[in-house]
């Protein structure tokens, strides 16, 4: 079976992000982007289950500007076999980008989508569930754990109160949560590989999908600052301050 | 307008965080209700005394037994016919359904939202809270996750809207539930707890901070949380994780041991009205946002905080 990894180029995730003085957007020149870590767990999922002779092919996407293709390097650097990049200098929101990962899942069929639950950026957590109702498919998301048996797969799942685990027949869409796995780092001879593996390039045009938000940012602003209050010099005087708010 | 929340719920109780999305509903206009379950008409009683809520639609089914979104989801496509928004709580179940019934209204999901600035236009985090933006939907129906810390509960008595029983559920066939292992506990829920002590890496293994942590926690009445990095090592379940991409807290008092204040950690529970930080190292970012702040080694002064108290 084939799966598809949708990875995203993010503010990388060690970036305190700066909100721009005219209230635009967050300031993104010169900042240190990377694959959204919730993308990379995906990906290194994907290679675990192809590791493990379940699936034949890892298709990575990434639906953003030229630049993506550094972030879909990566995805090949660490083993997916080959990737598409939808080029699009405006942001594009889930509901259009799941639209054209329909259109490509169309074409290529795959078994498996593994998405990240969240990307850093926007932390919309939409996508993939998105994705799913669009292909009249089942959904596994924040995925603790996932078994791929045969013609369906069983995925444990992160939630409020604990774990639930789910069954879900082939095609499935997954997200992952952080406990899923731990990326590999890609080796160098991998990355020098991976510059040879195919990339092609499309336009949200050429799958039909009309990529005009729906949502429009009016204004984008810091959050309320908190101040830093005082240091207690010991426990006494720590215990004073609790007693003082009346919990204890 | 009509606007229709989905009430969270184990098909015996209501849960709180629905209480907080009848606020958000309430400033868009009517309140109707969905209880979605199996064997839940109890709840849809309690939610029927939410005040201000006009209607609550009850669609009890063995299909909805455990919210499935592939369930659930066209059921409240369904009633968006007679709805011009839908509001989920920003919990794991909101945000797993919540974007599935966004797509099959062909609109785009507005979520975790903070406020409700006009009919359309509301506030939301992004970047892990770095920023907050504004945005306006130009989508014909409105599907919304709510965060709850910020809005106000709802009275959970004072209101007797009319049940009425709804049909339109079926199962999807695609997937099933298999089991769940969700803990039982006495202490507070941490989304509605009023004190937090949240333990982090320095807390070294579970036992440790089992035995650190949770006498403190006993003596305050408190809720447990944990940084993902103690998640991470196995010390307490994934449940505890406080964060951008965990739980969202804001407790009256929020007490945060060993933790170093990661921007994704301060996403989670910089909105608590009172935080305490210890820490034995003087410049971790933790300190920034603390009001209260103790430079010491945890291993001491927690246990003499506990006995002190
Ligand atoms: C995609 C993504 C999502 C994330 N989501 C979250 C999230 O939701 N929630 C979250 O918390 N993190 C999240 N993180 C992780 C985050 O970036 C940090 O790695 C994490 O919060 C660090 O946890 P910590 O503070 O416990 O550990 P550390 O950063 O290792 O801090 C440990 C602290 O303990 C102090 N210490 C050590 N020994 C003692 C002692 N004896 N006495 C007193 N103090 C001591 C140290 O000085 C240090 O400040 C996320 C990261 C990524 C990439
Ligand atoms: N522009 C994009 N290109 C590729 N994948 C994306 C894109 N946007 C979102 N995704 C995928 O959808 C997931 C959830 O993103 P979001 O719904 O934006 O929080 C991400 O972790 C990615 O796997």
């Amino acid at each position: 079976m084939k799966i598809l990894v949708p990875v995203k180029r993010v503010i990388d995730y060690n970036v305190k992000p700066r909100v721009k003085a005219d209230g635009t957007g967050v300031d993104l020149a010169n900042v240190k982007m990377s694959m959204n870590p919730f993308d990379e767990i995906a990906v290194e999922e994907a290679i675990r289950i192809k590791e493990a002779g379940k699936a034949e092919e890892i298709i990575a996407v990434s639906v953003g500007p030229a630049k993506a293709q550094e972030t879909l390097r990566t995805a090949l650097a660490m083993g997916a076999d080959r990737a598409i990049l939808v080029e699009s200098d405006d942001e594009v929101e889930p509901l259009a980008v799941a639209k054209i990962l329909k259109a490509i899942a169309d074409e290529e069929q795959p078994q498996l989508i593994m998405l990240g639950k969240q990307s850093i950026s926007d932390d919309s957590n939409q996508t993939g569930q998105m994705l799913a109702a669009l292909m009249d498919r089942p959904q596994g998301t924040f995925a603790n754990t996932i078994e791929v048996d045969g013609d369906s797969v069983t995925v444990k799942r992160e939630v409020d109160g604990g774990l639930e685990t789910v069954k879900l027949s082939l095609p499935a869409i997954v997200t992952t949560d952080l406990r899923l796995n731990e990326p590999r780092y890609a080796s160098l001879p991998n990355i020098m590989k991976a510059k040879k593996k195919p990339l092609d390039t499309k336009t949200p045009g050429d799958y039909g999908v009309d990529t005009a938000p729906r949502l429009t940012t009016t204004n984008v602003a810091e959050p309320p600052v908190r101040q830093a209050g005082e240091k207690v010099e010991d426990v006494d005087a720590l215990v004073a301050k609790i007693k003082a708010l009346g919990i204890a | 307008m009509n606007t229709l929340v989905w009430v969270e719920h184990d098909n015996n109780e209501m849960k709180d965080a629905t209480l907080s999305v009848v606020t958000a509903a309430a400033k868009l206009g009517d309140v109707h209700l969905l209880v979605a379950g199996a064997g839940c008409a109890g709840v849809a009683d309690q939610a029927a005394k939410i005040a201000g809520v006009g209607k609550v639609h009850l669609a009890d089914d063995a299909a909805l037994e455990h919210a499935l979104a592939e369930n659930v989801a066209p059921l409240i496509a369904g009633l968006m016919a007679s709805h011009d928004a839908v509001l989920f709580p920003a919990t794991t179940t909101g945000k797993n359904i919540a974007p599935r019934v966004a797509a099959l209204l062909d609109v785009m999901q507005i979520s975790d939202i903070l406020s409700v600035e006009g009919g359309k236009t509301f506030t939301r985090p992004i970047y892990a809270g770095n920023a907050i933006a504004t945005v306006e939907s130009s989508d014909p129906k409105l599907v919304i996750t709510v965060r709850g810390t910020a809005f106000d509960k709802a009275a959970a008595e004072g209101g007797s809207a009319a049940v009425e029983a709804i049909g339109g559920a079926s199962d999807a066939g695609t997937s099933s539930f298999v089991s769940a292992e969700i803990a039982e506990s006495e202490r507070p829920e941490l989304t509605s707890a009023k004190v937090i002590v949240s333990g982090g890496r320095a807390l070294k293994d579970a036992e440790t901070f089992e035995a650190t942590i949770t006498p403190l926690a006993d003596k305050l009445g408190a809720g447990i949380g944990a940084s993902r990095a103690a998640v991470d090592a196995g010390y307490v379940p994934n449940d505890y994780q406080v964060g951008q991409t965990g739980k969202i807290v804001a407790p009256e008092v929020y007490i945060a041991i060993g933790i170093s204040g990661a921007i994704q950690h301060l996403a989670g529970m910089k909105d608590s009205k009172t935080i305490i930080a210890i820490n034995k190292d003087e410049d971790a970012p933790i300190f920034q946002v603390a009001d209260i702040g103790l430079v010491a080694d945890l291993f001491k002064a927690v246990p003499e905080l506990t006995e002190k108290l």
